[in-house]
């Protein structure tokens, strides 16, 4: 992270360098919004990573579906969403997963206003 | 210029448009705090939106990350962000405004990318269907997208947006032809997807940007990036958009709607439409 990053705990802050640590996981997560390519990687998983360079920590994040370690891979959520969107998980169901609730409760939690802090 | 709309665009808010949900128990509530300001904006047509919003991994990948970028095209395609794209009419550019545009703010010692070819995703669509709900055909307007980076640091300062839509202000009047042109701020509210903070609503923090901007938008641009990430979370930081319609908008403005519902998705859903008085 670069020193001009801001610095905010519970929050991935994501930045140049992450950009270049994350690049093959992003590109291949970034590659799903084209129907041909959500097909080829249906297809063959493994194949597609190797194709894309991811390195074996990301491969292993992204083959296990791991949403947090993907993000500490230099995932952005923007991408890693485009996966998650394949797999026909929403948004509030990665929210679960970041916060250890599952899918119902982080909802619940949002309809009641939502989580607060500080 | 005409007025100024400050919006939320959460792809589900386009979803349930899409999908024809607008009157389920969830998304009424939403839907109904629109009405007074659709039906407003509906009466008051113009002939060009600049719609400032960010690009979500669709048109922009990892390889170029401009801090600001404006559409000059003829016409931009509804992007594939995934999911297959939203049911909605291609959106027609402005490309003598576009480059009008452009000058002028490069002219202003903003340096702005230029995008001769650009899909447009739900960070530009979704506020165009908060605008116009039943576009039919065509959207009512032609559109310049207006992208601003706030995915990457080193981001914009909130007082530099602020300063972009000044000089963008000025660039607007300063074009001969007689155009009526509205400018979308979209984006925000309170919005953090992902990390152990996933979730965060900070209704007083929305309330009070919802107020300041109309009276205080220096007051906004002064925040820093931390602040905004700390209150309204790391994708709250999008707010910073609302400052360049706030800063294009006249000296004169009246507010005539704003609405604020919480959740839309996993975020907060603002929005405000000021009336522009002129000088």
């Amino acid at each position: 992270m670069s020193t001009s990053t801001p610095r905010v705990s519970g929050t991935y802050v994501f930045d140049i360098a992450d950009n270049r640590r994350g690049r093959a996981l992003n590109r291949l997560c970034g590659s799903l919004k084209d129907a041909d390519n959500r097909a080829r990687f249906s297809a063959d998983e493994d194949a597609y990573c190797e194709a894309y360079g991811l390195t074996a920590e990301q491969r292993k994040a992204v083959l296990n579906r791991d949403w947090t370690r993907m993000l500490e891979l230099g995932g952005s959520i923007f991408y890693v969403f485009k996966l998650a969107v394949l797999d026909q998980k929403s948004m509030q169901y990665l929210g679960g997963v970041f916060t250890g609730m599952t899918t119902e409760e982080f909802t619940q939690a949002l309809k009641a206003g939502g989580r607060s802090f500080g | 210029m005409i007025w100024g709309l400050a919006t939320s665009h959460v792809p589900s808010i386009g979803a349930a448009m899409d999908r024809q949900k607008t009157e389920d128990p969830y998304w009424k509530p939403l839907f109904d705090g629109y009405a007074p300001a659709r039906e407003w904006m509906a009466r008051h047509t113009p002939d060009v939106a600049v719609v400032v919003y960010n690009d979500h991994a669709n048109a922009v990948d990892m390889s170029v990350t401009p801090t600001f970028a404006i559409g000059a095209a003829a016409s931009y395609e509804v992007a594939d962000e995934g999911w297959g794209s939203r049911p909605v009419p291609t959106v027609v550019g402005a490309p003598e405004f576009s480059d009008h545009l452009v000058e002028s703010l490069v002219d202003s010692s903003f340096d702005i990318t230029v995008f001769q070819e650009l899909a447009v995703d739900h960070g530009l669509t979704v506020p165009l269907s908060v605008y116009c709900p039943d576009p039919g055909e065509s959207w009512p307007c032609a559109v310049v997208p207006l992208l601003v980076n706030v995915i990457q640091y080193p981001q914009p300062t909130a007082a530099r947006c602020l300063a972009l839509g000044k000089a963008l202000g000025a660039a607007i009047r300063s074009f001969p032809e007689d155009l009526k042109v509205a400018v979308f701020g979209t984006g925000g509210m309170s919005h953090q997807l992902a990390g152990a903070r996933a979730g965060l609503i900070n209704q007083d923090f929305d309330r009070m940007y919802l107020d300041a901007i109309e009276h205080d938008p220096e007051k906004l641009a002064a925040l820093t990036r931390e602040d905004y990430i700390r209150e309204a979370g790391s994708e709250g930081i999008e707010l910073i958009m609302w400052l360049i319609m706030r800063g294009a908008l006249g000296p004169r403005i009246r507010r005539v709607h704003d609405a604020y519902h919480v959740p839309a998705s996993n975020t907060a859903a603002g929005m405000v439409l000021f009336d522009n008085l002129g000088a």
